[in-house]
C-alpha cells in the first residue's frame, strides 16, 4: 500500500549512485525484499515508471527477488525456512519445538543494478 | 552497443527511516519520555481505548497524544476536548507515520511537561508495521468484531509488536470469536508478546493493561 514512498526510496537510492559513474541510463535495478511484505511487483514497476519519467532511470526494469522467511527455533537453535501461510503453525523441524524467532523475511535491499 | 556494467549498491531502503529512529529514541532518552505506538485496524476503538488508559492513569502519569490521520482531524479533537496535550498530523494520503513524521509531531508537544506520549498510527495493519517510528514500545489493538483469523493475514503486524490489546470483549458473547485460538494463533508469530483482553466502552480489563504500561513507562522513566 505505500509503494509509491517505498519506490521513491529506490528511484533516490539508484540515481545517489549513479552519480558520478558516468552512467547514460540505468537498465535493470536489482531488489531483494523479504516474503514478509506485502508490496505488489507490479505496483511498483508501474509507481517507478511514473516517477523516473525524464531521469537516467526511466524505462528501467525492477528486477524483484523475494527473499525467503527465516526463523530459529528457541529450543535447538535450528535456523529452517517457513511459507508464509504456515507462518501460525510452525514447528521445527529438528527438534518438534513451537517457539521460533523470525531472522529474515522483511528486507527491502537495493542490491545492484546495471547500467549502459 | 554500449557496455553494460554492473553497479553495487547494497542499500536498505528503509535505513533512512532506522536512522531517524535511532537518532529519536536516543533523544527519548535523554529527554525522558516514553513513547508508544499504537496500531489497528480502523474501528477497533484507538482513540477510546487512549482515553480509557489515560483516565486510569493520569494520577501518577503526564500523557501527550500525537494523532495520524490521513486527511481529518476527528480524533485529535475528541483528544483535547478530555483536556490531553494532542497533536494532529495529517500524513497527506500516506498509509503510515515515519520516524521522520514522528519527530516533527513531538516537536510540537511540551516534552519537558510529559512523561508518556501515545501515537495514534495510521488506521491499518499493513504498512505501519513496517516502519520504525522511534516508540519504545509497540502497540496493537484487535477488536473482537474483527475475527479471530486476522494474525493469518497480518502475520507482520502481529509479529512486531511488544503487546496486543484484544478490545471489546463485551461483544465475545455475540460473535464466535474463539479467544483461545487467537492466542495460540498470536503465540506461534510472537512468543514473547503481551496480551490483555479489554473492553474500552465498559472499561473491562483496562486496569491490568494500564497496570503494565505504569510498569513500564516508570521503569524507563527512572521514577
Amino acid at each position: 500500500m505505500h509503494e509509491l514512498q517505498v519506490t521513491s526510496r529506490i528511484l533516490d537510492i539508484a540515481l545517489r549512485h549513479a552519480d558520478g559513474h558516468q552512467v547514460s541510463r540505468i537498465a535493470v535495478i536489482h531488489l531483494r525484499i523479504g516474503a514478509l511484505s506485502d508490496l505488489e511487483d507490479e505496483w511498483l514497476q508501474r509507481y517507478f515508471d511514473y516517477l523516473s519519467r525524464g531521469t537516467l532511470a526511466e524505462k528501467a526494469r525492477l528486477a524483484i527477488e523475494r527473499m525467503p522467511i527465516v526463523v530459529r527455533c528457541d529450543g535447538c537453535s535450528r535456523s529452517f525456512e517457513v511459507e508464509k501461510p504456515a507462518l501460525d503453525a510452525v514447528a521445527c523441524p529438528g527438534c518438534g519445538g513451537p517457539r521460533c524467532q523470525l531472522i529474515s523475511g522483511r528486507e527491502y535491499v537495493v542490491a545492484n543494478m546495471e547500467v549502459v | 552497443m554500449d557496455e553494460v556494467r554492473l553497479i553495487q549498491i547494497a542499500e536498505d531502503i528503509h535505513a533512512d527511516n532506522d536512522l531517524a529512529a535511532r537518532a529519536l529514541r536516543s533523544r527519548l532518552d535523554d529527554e525522558k519520555v516514553f513513547l508508544v505506538n499504537l496500531m489497528s485496524a480502523p474501528g477497533s476503538g484507538k482513540t477510546r481505548t487512549i482515553l480509557r488508559t489515560i483516565a486510569e492513569l493520569q494520577a501518577s502519569l503526564r500523557f501527550g497524544v500525537i494523532e495520524a490521520d490521513i486527511d481529518s482531524k476527528v480524533d485529535a479533537e475528541a483528544v483535547a476536548a478530555e483536556g490531553i496535550s494532542a497533536v494532529q498530523i495529517n500524513t497527506g494520503g500516506f498509509c503510515h507515520l515515519d520516524a521522520t513524521m514522528v519527530t516533527q509531531g513531538l516537536d510540537q508537544l511540551e516534552l519537558a511537561d510529559l512523561d508518556v506520549v501515545v501515537i495514534e498510527n495510521v488506521g491499518n495493519l499493513v504498512c505501519p508495521a513496517e516502519f520504525d517510528t522511534g516508540a519504545i514500545k509497540k502497540v496493537m489493538i484487535l477488536s473482537v468484531p474483527e475475527g479471530d483469523d486476522k494474525p493469518l493475514k497480518y502475520p507482520l503486524m502481529f509479529s512486531v509488536c511488544d503487546v496486543l490489546l484484544v478490545n471489546k470483549i463485551d461483544y465475545l458473547e455475540l460473535s464466535d470469536f474463539d479467544m483461545q485460538k487467537l492466542r495460540e494463533r498470536v503465540r506461534k508469530l510472537n512468543p514473547e508478546i503481551e496480551i490483555f483482553e479489554l473492553s474500552a466502552k465498559t472499561g473491562q480489563g483496562v486496569g491490568e493493561w494500564a497496570g503494565w504500561l505504569s510498569r513500564e513507562a516508570k521503569s524507563f522513566l527512572g521514577c
